[in-house]
């Protein structure tokens, strides 16, 4: 089974809940596809034991067979090709990788070489499997590091899947194929807004949901109006509570910290199998 | 004229409450808000639109089922987009590939409107926010967008100052927002997690050269984290301008859907704590003077 934890909004308990799930039952493989601020390693801290780059593949030009015809530049909707004066100028920080480049040069006078955008980290945190995707500095597309990391997927355990927050597509490309998205909201405005956006790409993606109330207490009550008027299952509420900020940022995982927590986290494992 | 962006790295550090202070505070400016994918910044400005335009974004592909012969070489996709002879809408990227293969034209490449943007007018001045409908790709086109009306806006209206609020993250929209700022403002908060994501989003700052000050939210929050924090900025010479302490009264002020130093000036509730709206207006003088001299 595959359970995803995403949010909308930023800030709101996604690494929490998904690391203290994690700790809380048998068998897991714990994926970070926040890869533009992946933080779960903070609270599992663990041991890393393979690194491999994601590469994109970005076009090169053979001089010799290019006639500079201008194909490649009018093919190419991420402008990342301009033809000037029969010489081909690439620009590979806009390119997709999507090969139509390649396919389509009519002198076969493009090959690829891999750009690295980012890496794949895999290792052990106790029983956890662990594996993170990291976008590099300065790259902007996260998308294919996700794709990347998941793949990793191991259909024989549970897999937890900590998402990036916002509403578009590296977020979409997470929680796409999971079985049921878990989304962690607070009670306030900003939250229950941001919440509607995401609940529109979780029904969208046809994926099971339901809602976790994180700093339950610190805003009003027109998140639970909302959740009950749509019939959205409220699966866990978490108060606001100091010790619980404290724990998180030292970097303890809720569980770690107050194991008292493990129960509720069972349980809601369970309503999740039972909701599916 | 000059820009201040504020961003993050994490995402809920309190950008959009500090951001909406300034509108506050500010006198002549452009607000725009560069989270175009889960935009707040509105709940509090309350802003009356003005004019709506539409984004258009990415082509998106689609197969005519009555032409297609299922020969397969639309499956060359790179992104695993068609399934089925199906165009999986989140995975197309608009690239083209299976429509110039497609030996019997079935496939048609349709416009995608991926979101609006808007024009407003606030009680605190002129604001350009947009929405991107759920799951579109594209957002920092849309936050180029959106800036690009706000200059726009600021020259014709001869208002020297834009102030945007940032997206989470580090990826295309943050570098989108990040271009041309005269200064990226980054909150972020004594939590392990802040600190990590602090450096790779000043990273990303220094990167592109962008001039980047740091600001410490709920600084009380942990007091060697904080101090972590400090060490760090001293370590990479970046100006530390604000501490903020944690407070209920913010999350009490966007309940309400006001900027919080409008929420303490206006509340005569007695239990109203003013250290928050305190160090936030002693930080925009800060900045205001930083302006005034144009270190940034």
């Amino acid at each position: 089974m595959i359970i995803t934890i995403a949010a909308g909004k930023g800030g709101t308990g996604k690494t929490l809940v998904a690391t203290s799930l994690a700790l809380s039952i048998d068998n897991v493989q714990f994926i970070d596809c926040d890869v533009e601020e992946p933080d779960a390693h903070i609270l599992l801290r663990p041991e890393i034991f393979s690194r491999k780059p994601v590469f994109i593949p970005v076009p090169q030009v053979d001089e010799e067979k290019c006639t500079g015809c201008g194909k490649c530049s009018e093919v190419c909707v991420y402008h990342a090709i301009a033809v000037f004066s029969q010489r081909v100028l690439i620009f590979p920080e806009l390119c997709h990788g999507c090969g139509a480049c390649v396919h389509l040069c009519p002198e076969n006078a493009i090959s690829e070489e891999g750009m690295k955008v980012g890496v794949v980290e895999s290792g052990k945190a106790d029983g956890i499997e662990f594996i993170q995707g990291k976008l590099d500095i300065g790259k902007p597309m996260p998308t294919p590091v996700i794709r990347e990391v998941k793949r990793e997927i191991n259909p024989k355990r549970t897999v937890i899947i900590d998402v990036a927050p916002g509403t578009s597509c590296p977020m979409a490309e997470a929680v796409k194929g999971s079985d049921f998205c878990i989304l962690v909201t607070e009670p306030t405005p900003f939250g229950l807004y941001d919440l509607k956006l995401a609940i529109e790409v979780v029904k969208k993606l046809k994926v099971n949901f339901g809602v976790i109330i994180n700093r339950d207490g610190i805003g009003d009550y027109r998140l639970e109006d909302y959740c009950k008027s749509e019939e959205i299952p409220v699966l866990l509420k978490i108060p606001f509570q100091r010790k619980i900020a404290e724990l998180y940022s030292k970097g303890v995982s809720l569980v770690s910290g107050m194991p008292e927590w493990k129960e509720d986290f069972n349980n809601l494992f369970r309503e999740i199998k039972e909701a599916r | 004229m000059k820009e201040i962006v504020v961003i993050s790295g994490k995402g809920g550090t309190g950008k959009t409450s500090i951001l909406a202070s300034f509108a506050v505070l500010a006198e002549r400016k452009v607000i725009c808000d560069a989270d175009v994918d889960a935009p707040d910044l509105h709940l509090l400005l309350k802003p009356e639109i003005e004019e709506e335009h539409d984004f258009w974004g990415r082509e998106v592909a689609f197969i005519e089922k009555d032409k297609c012969t299922e020969c397969g070489l639309c499956l060359e996709c790179r992104f695993n987009a068609i399934k089925d002879f199906e165009v999986d809408f989140f995975s197309c990227e608009g690239c083209r590939l299976c429509f110039y293969l497609c030996p019997g034209n079935a496939i048609e490449m349709k416009p995608n409107l991926a979101g609006h943007w808007f024009t407003s007018r606030t009680k605190y001045g002129l604001f350009v926010h947009a929405k991107l409908e759920p799951g579109q790709e594209n957002s920092g086109k849309l936050v180029a967008e959106v800036k690009q009306a706000a200059r726009k806006i600021a020259e014709r209206e001869r208002i020297e100052l834009i102030l945007c609020d940032g997206p989470p993250g580090m990826g295309c929209p943050v570098i989108s927002s990040l271009s041309g700022a005269s200064l990226a403002l980054l909150v972020t908060e004594p939590t392990l997690s802040g600190i990590h994501d602090l450096e790779r989003v000043l990273d990303v700052c220094c990167h592109f050269g962008i001039p980047a000050a740091v600001v410490i939210n709920k600084y009380d929050l942990d007091a060697g984290n904080t101090f972590e924090i400090e060490r760090f900025c001293a370590e990479r010479e970046v100006e530390v301008l604000a501490r903020i302490p944690f407070d209920n009264v913010v999350p009490e002020a966007i309940v309400k859907g006001m900027p919080v130093v409008e929420y303490t000036n206006t509340n005569t509730n007695t239990n109203t704590n003013e250290r928050v709206s305190r160090e936030i207006k002693a930080l925009w003088k800060k900045l205001e003077e930083g302006i005034g001299a144009s270190g940034w």
